[in-house]
């Protein structure tokens, strides 16, 4: 891993506009911003309905996002204009003004092409099965994403990539000619990832890539992940409910509520000193395969449910269900901001 | 297994389960046995297709077509439940033994209100008692697992209810008639961590109050280290290894809950380690392996492990595990008494 940004994403917002219902909508991504750098792994965790989904899926502009800016690579994919950006001369560094401090610039509005960024930025998904058709023959599957990039100039040379690709993830040669539904779920997902890999990509979203199989299977599909990441230099955004498979997994880990990231740090130093009450509650939620551990364990509850992203609580987003809720809560959405080195969460009781 | 004569809650002995396929006979359940004490927790844990399901499926005589007990016998206080005929196994269900299951908006009936619902549970099972008493118990039991306003929610529709809400109706109604006995399938697989916390620490809570009798279905040992005093860990349909909570998660003596335990993430581990996964798939429930089921995934196979399913071997304490590995170390240990 270098420090290289591979890709930035600011103030980034997704709504979904509801039909008869005045406002916004649903407010499923709400003023995201991150950084992920090249060849790191970072976690995204939060309940279902947080909003992680979403946000991966708006990085990669599945979804056209509602504001916002995303620079993949040094380049602008998107943005909604508007955002103070350094002026550079011709070798990239920034121009100074007259007073001494550089100058800024106001972004315009912006939308790239997607189809170059495809070749680099790719998904896999959380059900292997509902992410294949069911009517294609896998090597049809991973063939497809071949040819829409024109990738290879003849057929063998095409056949031959698919079956180099299929042993990467660990099929037989011999699978490219069978269709989905003759794969058990592991073996699905090994398909998923050979789809994504078949492009040969940089940047991957993997989105809750090992929730839906059986335990022994998810530590095969995790190991490989890695084995991939170190021997082909991958970025992984790695979306999953699984506080323990995100921890291992990832570098960093942001933990979204609601739409908004709550934190994000260094993946032990947020396990070991988790500063925001709700990666508390999170934490303390998950079960241990231990049980003296989980006798000793206390374990902080979270009363009721989380609420409805259409009208989501004014102010902190969490004030809602938190235990220690101040007054001031209701009222200023607290900011992310670094609290420890690298370590930034969005809270006023941390401000104190 | 067990050296007393004392009546157990249930008592499973060498159940036989298959599914006459057009494909051929599945053998979904192969010989298994157990037994739970009053007021025991016991934890099934086991891949998907380990029949563990199945399993739950015949002691509550839900089994369907093409799916058969095809051997060995069921007793609960000591009455066999499979002798019993349709009226007696319709009187058995929801008022001895009840069930919870893994999706809970599949379970409840979208155009009744969840009052209804829970109305008709307890009426069904007990003719005698009146529409207003019944709808007292419902309020009663909606307040007891945790719903609020429950006036206005028994009113309600299961899709007003979030899922976490959904099963806590579930749950209301399976208790409901007070059974002795509560088979939870899954129950907090489809929910958010932070929401399976809310329910387990509800159903210990209930299993303090009442007393009754748990077995929890389950695939994810965290889980089972919360809430269970025992352990079956189901391999393609066998009992591979059987004992205390403790014991199973210190002292497993079966590689397949070894290997399991090793193959999850940790969220206390101090630092990365990388994951030991068990390789392999599961098996193929049409042409199972012969001998041990779990042999050409087992890194400690021997010979013998692919020829005969091995018996199994008491380790003490209620532990005991199907492994030839521990075969071999009895004989070990004998030999070195006989020596020494």
């Amino acid at each position: 891993m270098d420090d290289k940004v591979l890709l930035q994403v600011q103030n980034l917002r997704k709504y979904f506009p509801v039909k008869g219902v005045k406002g916004p909508g649903v407010q499923a991504v709400e003023n995201v911003s991150l950084e992920i750098k090249k060849g790191e792994t970072l976690g995204l965790v939060g309940e279902s309905g947080c909003g992680k989904t979403t946000l991966g899926r708006t990085i990669l502009r599945l979804h056209e996002p509602t504001s916002g800016r995303i620079v993949y690579g040094g380049k602008t994919i998107y943005d909604s204009g508007d955002f103070d950006l350094p002026v550079l001369d011709k070798e990239g560094k920034p121009v100074l003004g007259k007073d001494g401090k550089p100058l800024i610039r106001k972004s315009k509005k912006e939308s790239a092409n997607m189809m170059p960024y495809r070749r680099k930025m790719q998904i896999i998904f959380q059900d292997p099965s509902a992410s294949l058709d069911p009517r294609m023959t896998v090597g049809e599957i991973i063939g497809e994403a071949i040819d829409i990039h024109k990738l290879t100039n003849s057929k063998a040379e095409r056949t031959e990539m698919i079956r180099s690709l299929l042993s990467d993830v660990g099929l037989n040669t011999e699978h490219a000619n069978r269709f989905p539904h003759e794969f058990s779920g592991g073996q699905q997902q090994r398909v998923g990832i050979a789809r994504a890999l078949a492009v040969n990509p940089e940047f991957i979203v993997c989105d809750e890539p090992v929730s839906a199989l059986d335990v022994s299977i998810q530590s095969q599909i995790v190991n490989m992940l890695e084995d991939m990441q170190a021997s082909m230099g991958l970025t992984y955004l790695f979306i999953a409910h699984d506080l323990s498979v995100v921890r291992h997994i990832s570098n960093r880990i942001g933990v979204m509520y609601l739409g908004s990231m709550v934190e994000l740090g260094e993946s032990y130093e947020l396990n070991k000193h988790p500063l925001h009450p709700y990666t508390k509650t999170l934490l303390s939620a998950v079960p241990v395969p231990d049980p003296e551990k989980s006798r000793e364990r206390r374990r902080i509850v979270l009363e009721g449910d989380i609420p409805s992203p259409m009208n989501p609580p004014s102010g902190c987003r969490f004030h809602t269900r938190c235990p220690y809720a101040m007054p001031k809560c209701k009222e200023a959405v607290p900011e992310l901001k670094e609290y420890d080195k690298n370590h930034f969460a969005a809270c006023h009781l941390l401000d104190k | 297994m067990n050296n007393t004569n004392e009546t157990k809650l249930l008592e499973i002995k060498d159940l036989h389960v298959s599914f006459f396929t057009p494909a051929g006979e599945v053998k979904a359940v192969g010989g298994i046995s157990y037994d739970l004490g009053y007021g025991e927790v016991m934890g099934i844990v086991g891949e998907s297709g380990s029949g563990k399901s199945v399993e739950a499926y015949s002691i509550m005589g839900l089994l369907q077509s093409p799916g058969e007990i095809i051997g060995g016998s069921i007793s609960f206080e000591g009455e066999d439940i499979l002798a019993y005929d349709k009226n007696q196994m319709i009187d058995f269900r929801g008022n001895k033994v009840s069930m919870i299951f893994q999706n809970p908006m599949t379970c409840l009936n979208p155009v009744y209100t969840v009052g209804n619902q829970l109305v008709e549970a307890l009426r069904a099972h007990n003719k005698e008692i009146s529409i207003k008493d019944a709808n007292q118990k419902a309020m009663e039991m909606l307040e007891l697992v945790g719903i609020n306003n429950v006036e206005k929610r028994m009113k309600q529709y299961p899709h007003e209810f979030s899922g976490g809400m959904r099963q806590r109706v579930m749950i209301a109604m399976g208790l409901i008639c007070s059974p002795k006995l509560l088979i939870a399938d899954e129950p907090t697989t489809a929910l958010d961590v932070t929401i399976q916390a809310q329910i387990l620490e509800l159903m210990k809570n209930l299993q303090k109050k009442t007393g009754m009798g748990i077995i929890f279905i389950t695939h994810n040992l965290g889980v089972v280290a919360e809430i269970c005093d025992k352990v079956s860990v189901m391999y393609a349909g066998k009992i591979v290894e059987q004992g205390g909570v403790d014991d199973l998660f210190y002292k497993p003596a079966h590689p397949y809950t070894l290997g399991l335990l090793r193959s999850m993430p940790r969220v206390d581990a101090e630092e990365y380690e990388r994951l030991i996964p068990i390789e392999g798939t599961p098996v193929d429930m049409l042409n199972p392996p012969d001998g041990c089921p779990f042999a050409p995934r087992c890194e400690k196979c021997m010979q013998i492990c692919l020829k005969k399913m091995p018996p199994y071997v008491d380790l003490g304490n209620g532990h005991c595990s199907a492994c030839w590995l521990r075969v071999k170390d009895n004989i070990k240990n004998e030999e070195a008494q006989n020596n020494g």
